[in-house]
């Protein structure tokens, strides 16, 4: 008997299998990470979010090339500098079912600003939001922000039924009860969510209701999602066919994806800029001995420092000519960026001058710290940084952890670094973010200390200038930015402050990495800068 | 074995039984040569390598990711070829090799004190001791190793600065490897001591008044030397071999600093990509070194034989 | 013997709380858990408003007292990361890990105990020797090394088996599978080789050594000089006397299996709870470590336990002998 009942089990899996073989395309990827939660306020991180972008949906979303669509608004206007209408598309039902009207948008917009949710930027706080009919929303602000819809492509729509249905309160990180939001979904997007094991498997299939039928590419039915980390193992699963796409690739590993019959790279520059940032604000340089001196307050030090490293070494030999050089702290693509800006030469010997004539001519030390899981290459770029600035005298300890450590290290408040590796998206594509939360002075007004201890809570303007570069004309550059509607004279305004920042040598803008994709032959995919993977644009032959 | 020889285990490493299955084995010999050969040279790296991996000046990534020299792009300064930051694959194995025998060591030597210490007392007085230590051991042997290193890494770097703790990091791995390996030391002590403690001469001894350390030291430490000295070599290979583990799974060793375990992390980076010299010398280098270590440990089992006393 | 019991499961619980206080001290500085939580973006405030939340400003003994209050009750928290109980998380992944353990300790048996014997009954044979340094081989790489030699061989050059995973599985309501299925199977094999072969070895020398031993007792000369016939000497009575110890001190070894699974669980990207472990130590997940240890903890003490009772049982001199 027990060998009927286990065949039997058999062939209920063998049935389970045979539609997925036969009828429907399936997706089968990996990335390195899980996604945090399914509650799409949780977690701002472009993986978690952009995974979420093809269950929940938007009311603008973003193209393959990034320029702004319509998604769950079919069009808005200006009414005035602070007053924004968006007109809602009417053909839009959940994944239960129930239609899609103004109110899921009240409810969003409360919902996103409430609690822990990791969005609150995406609106301010005092931003009025009306329902002016059921398909018709109005934004009142009290600024005007010209780009006020910029960074809403990943601020999704959830549906108020539903959520108050099931308990769904505000994104809560500290709870001690699982939101129901976290395993469950109930967006507008093509996929629905079928079942989810974190960390393990997360599958789901297409929505048949979804408003934008046929009007993207895709043919794909089921997705199954693994979190794969080790790179490696990833890439000898996509080798060994037992994968459609793997991201990211390691550059090391591109020409054997390449050269593999079954396997090919869909590689294109990303948007975040690698950068290394310089302690510019604490007294005593950490890891550097030098009471109460810190030789990266001084220009001259910086120029050194940056023309130290030779980045087209580093770009031929650990990048293998994948990525672009950057001068600047935006990549080509993001709002503001100019070709204009070019890089410090590098140039060792005029390095060791200006160390000379800063008064550091035998160099000096300090703690480097450095990811070795964050970004491409990063431990092998960092080990390489430090060894060119040993070239020139100066020793830069490389301290290379894994990001929870690292992330403590050089985060507020404890900010103990000399030097550290990092890199920048601005969620809006535009110079703006940039400029405001890198290069505005971190304090809490004019008259306050960079970064005192007691106003860290009041910090916002320059809250990831964990250097502490602090440039006055550059605060008053970006209020002005803020809030210029007219687009030539922003833009103008833009080049001017990256001007003031590329001459102070703010930061040592490195390179934009190329993303790639590792991706089965016979599958099409759109590879994006933001390394958003859009499953409305992925193709699978039969 | 004899039981009737002496219980002294110079006497026994020299008696000529052990010399004849040294010489009778041609695969310890050849495991005995490999040992020296390979901690002679990690011990000389200074002087052998041709470059120093510790003179960041000297790396030039412009020499990085070459090939051996016998392949074609190799570069004769370079036997071994070279890593991705242009380190000389071949000092960098020298000195990595340092490293794993140095932390093999120093680990297993502390563990083998601990181990002796905690287990001579808890065999020979028994009763609360030896459930306290005994207790001890069994929560030590809850902890991995993993476990263990980011124990001891977490509470040091609570109360050294970053510079401190990136410079001890050798230390810290080299206490996790040894509070690991202790708990099988004072186990087959205690084991061992509790034997001993019921043999006559060791009666005899208390009967004449001898106090409870000297009869430790006097009569049950020889004794359980035999099997403490397999013990010791077979975890030196375990404690090498946990330190590759450890810098594998990136607790370990900074990779600034050359360990065969950081070595092949990094290579394992490179195997799909061709240059897999990173990874294969390294690799071979430590599974030769780890394996004349088991041989020889096997060795002394057979010479021992604590199995059959 | 109730008196030993009692002792033994009060000595244990002290194990537990001791295993709950380490792994409760040792995860506070293992990194700061907001950083994970948050975008590099969040503002010192809100970093400090959810720091707060979560409870990680009060004073330690208050936050242990929690903690074990909270375990007590079978509440182990919310992952940081998953936002999931971690009781459940657990229970979710340990399936997989005891599958994955049971068919490498499998693997290791199957294989390590004819190994043994014939090296024990051989001692000569050159085949032994073989054996012998072979297993000292398998022993000397290390256990990621070996497995991804065996993804690279086996599962990319040769493309015979499925490099990470564990396939199709079938759930049956309180534990999921992979052994009725073909590709659960096929997925199993190469993480449990890895897995296994530090067992096999240690099981085949175990055998051989019991072996010897067995083969130099008066018992069997005295069998041999009645001249019973060899075959029955060495299965008969040589084999069945080595295996009771040889299967205890392996039993113990399942618990490390399990417990050491991390290493082949990460190169394998093995579902387990290993794996969930590895990955909770990036994260700074907090309550996933901290339960996993105890997890890990209880099973050790428990096997010990066993152990301990089944020598007192058996043997009152074997417990001398327990290593």
């Amino acid at each position: 008997m027990p060998n009927i009942r286990l065949s039997s089990v058999f062939l209920a899996s063998a049935l389970a299998l045979s539609p997925a073989a036969s009828g429907a395309e399936t997706l089968r990827f990996a990335s390195q990470g899980d996604i945090g939660s399914m509650d799409p306020y949780v977690v701002e991180e472009v993986f978690t979010s952009g995974f979420l972008g093809n269950i929940y949906e938007g009311l603008v979303r973003r193209a393959p090339d990034l320029s702004i669509q319509p998604a769950l608004a079919e069009s808005w206007e200006l009414l005035s500098p602070t007053h924004w209408r968006f007109h809602l598309r009417k053909d839009v039902t959940f994944h239960d079912g129930t239609p899609f009207n103004a109110d899921d948008v009240i409810y969003s917009a409360d919902r996103v600003r409430a609690g822990a949710s990791d969005f609150k930027n995406r609106l301010p706080s005092d931003a009025k939001v009306v329902a002016v009919d059921d398909y018709t929303v109005d934004f009142i602000t009290t600024e005007p922000n010209p780009i006020l819809h910029y960074t809403w492509a990943n601020w999704y729509i959830m549906n108020r039924d539903w959520a108050e249905a099931n308990g769904v309160g505000d994104a809560d990180k500290a709870a001690s009860e699982e939101s129901y939001a976290t395993l469950h979904e109930n967006g507008t997007g093509p996929f629905q969510l079928v079942s989810r094991a974190p960390g393990v498997k997360t599958t789901l299939s297409r929505y048949d209701g979804w408003w934008g039928e046929g009007s993207v590419p895709t043919n794909v039915t089921e997705v199954e999602y693994t979190p794969v980390p080790n790179a490696a193992t990833r890439v000898a699963a996509l080798l060994s066919g037992q994968l459609d796409v793997v991201f990211p690739v390691p550059v090391q590993d591109i020409a054997r994806v390449e050269a593999a019959p079954s396997g090919k790279i869909e590689a294109g520059p990303e948007v975040r800029t690698m950068y290394l940032t310089m302690n510019q604000w604490r007294d005593t340089l950490p890891g550097s001995g030098l009471e109460g001196k810190n030789p990266l307050k001084d220009r001259r030090v910086r120029e050194a420092m940056y023309r130290a490293i030779d980045l087209e070494t580093i770009h031929a030999r650990i990048l293998r000519g994948r990525a672009t050089p950057a001068a600047l702290m935006v990549a080509p693509g993001v709002n503001g960026y100019s070709d204009s800006f070019k890089r410090y030469e590098y140039d060792p010997d005029r390095s060791k001058e200006l160390l000379a004539e800063a008064g550091y001519p035998d160099g000096f030390t300090f703690t480097f710290q450095c990811s070795n899981n964050m970004y491409v290459n990063d431990e092998a770029i960092c080990l390489a940084v430090s060894n060119m600035l040993a070239k020139v005298g100066i020793d830069a300890k490389a301290n290379v952890q894994a990001k929870a450590q690292y992330l403590e290290a050089i985060l507020s408040p404890n900010m103990d670094f000399g030097l550290a590796m990092l890199g920048t998206t601005p969620a809006s594509l535009d110079s703006h973010i940039a400029l405001y939360s890198l290069h505005m002075c971190p304090r809490a007004d004019e008259n306050s200390a960079v970064w005192a201890p007691d106003d860290l809570a009041k910090i916002v303007a320059g809250k990831s200038n964990f250097a502490g570069y602090c440039n006055p004309e550059i605060d008053r550059l970006a209020n002005e930015i803020l809030i210029e509607t007219d687009e030539d004279k922003r833009n103008a305004l833009i080049n001017e402050a990256w001007t003031i920042t590329t001459d102070d040598v703010a930061y040592i803008p490195l390179h934009q990495s190329w993303g790639a994709w590792g991706v089965r032959e016979g599958v099409g995919v759109e590879v994006r800068a933001d390394n958003i993977f859009d499953w409305r644009y992925v193709t699978v032959a039969e | 074995m004899n039981p009737e020889r002496s219980p002294n285990l110079i006497m026994r490493l020299l008696d000529s039984d052990a010399g004849y299955k040294f010489r009778s084995s041609p695969v310890t010999v050849v495991a005995g040569l490999v040992f020296v050969l390979m901690i002679g040279a990690a011990l000389l790296a200074p002087v052998i390598a041709p470059f120093d991996p510790f003179d960041k000046g000297s790396i030039d990534l412009m020499n990085s990711l070459l090939p051996p020299a016998w392949n074609s792009g190799g570069d004769p300064a370079f036997l071994l070829g070279t890593d991705n930051q242009g380190r000389d694959l071949f000092s960098t194995i020298l000195y990595g090799t340092r490293t794993s025998v140095f932390v093999g060591a120093v680990s297993v030597s502390l563990a083998v004190v601990a181990g002796l210490f905690l287990g001579l007392l808890a065999g020979y007085f028994g009763g609360l001791v030896d459930a306290i230590i005994m207790r001890i051991v069994d929560i030590q042997m809850t902890f991995p190793a993993i476990m263990v290193a980011l124990l001891i890494d977490g509470v040091t770097r609570s109360f050294l600065s970053r510079d401190q703790h990136d410079e001890l990091a050798v230390f810290v791995i080299i206490l996790a490897m040894a509070l690991s390996i202790w708990p099988q030391v004072a186990r087959t002590v205690r084991a061992s001591a509790m034997v001993e403690k019921s043999r006559e001469y060791v009666m005899a001894a208390q009967v004449i008044g001898r106090g409870p350390w000297l009869i430790m030291a006097r009569h049950i430490l020889p004794n359980v030397m035999g099997p403490v000295l397999v013990i010791a070599t077979i975890n030196l290979g375990v404690a090498i071999l946990g330190e590759a583990t450890l810098s594998f799974l990136g607790l370990g060793i900074p990779a600034g600093e050359p360990s065969l375990g950081t070595l092949i992390r990094i290579g394992n980076d490179f195997i799909f990509s061709g240059e897999r010299w990173m990874l294969i010398y390294p690799g071979l280098t430590l599974a030769l070194l780890v394996l004349s270590v088991n041989l020889l440990g096997d060795w002394l089992r057979d010479v021992l034989d604590p199995k059959s006393r | 013997m109730i008196r030993f019991l009692i002792e033994r499961l009060f000595q244990a619980a002290v194990v537990l709380i001791v295993v709950a206080l380490l792994a409760f001290v040792m995860f506070r500085f293992a990194g700061d858990p907001v950083a994970q939580m948050v975008s590099l973006d969040t503002t010192a405030e809100d970093r400090a408003a959810l720091r707060e939340a979560m409870g990680l400003n009060n004073s330690l003994p208050v936050q242990f007292g929690q903690f074990v209050l909270r375990a007590v009750q079978g509440d182990f928290g919310l992952s940081y990361q998953m936002g999931q109980p971690v009781a459940t998380l657990l229970a979710e992944r340990l399936p997989a890990s005891i599958e994955l353990s049971l068919v490498a300790f499998g693997i290791a048996l199957i294989v390590g105990i004819p190994m043994g014997v014939y090296s024990g009954l051989y001692p000569e044979s050159w085949l032994s020797r073989a054996f012998l340094i072979l297993s000292l081989a398998g022993i000397s790489l290390p256990t990621f090394f070996i497995g991804i030699m065996l993804i690279l061989i086996f599962g990319v050059e040769l493309n015979l088996f499925p490099t990470f995973g564990r396939g199709e599985t079938v759930d049956l309501g309180w534990w999921t599978t992979g052994l009725l299925t073909g590709s659960g199977w096929h997925s199993i094999i190469l993480p449990a080789c890895t897995l296994g072969l530090f067992q096999m070895t240690f099981i085949m020398r175990l055998v051989r050594a019991e072996i010897l031993d067995v083969m130099r007792t008066d018992y069997i000369k005295f069998a041999r000089a009645r001249g019973i016939a060899k075959g029955r000497i060495n299965y008969g009575h040589a084999l069945k006397n080595t295996l009771v110890p040889v299967l205890t001190i392996a039993g113990l070894q399942l618990g490390s299996i399990i417990a050491f699974g991390i290493v082949t669980e990460s190169v394998f990207q093995w579902p387990g709870i290993g794996l969930l472990f590895i990955q909770a130590i990036s994260t700074v997940d907090i309550p996933v470590m901290s339960t996993y240890l105890l997890l890990v903890a209880l099973i050790f003490v428990s096997i010990n336990l066993i152990v301990d009772l089944l020598y007192l049982l058996v043997d009152p001199r074997l417990r001398v002998r327990s290593r």
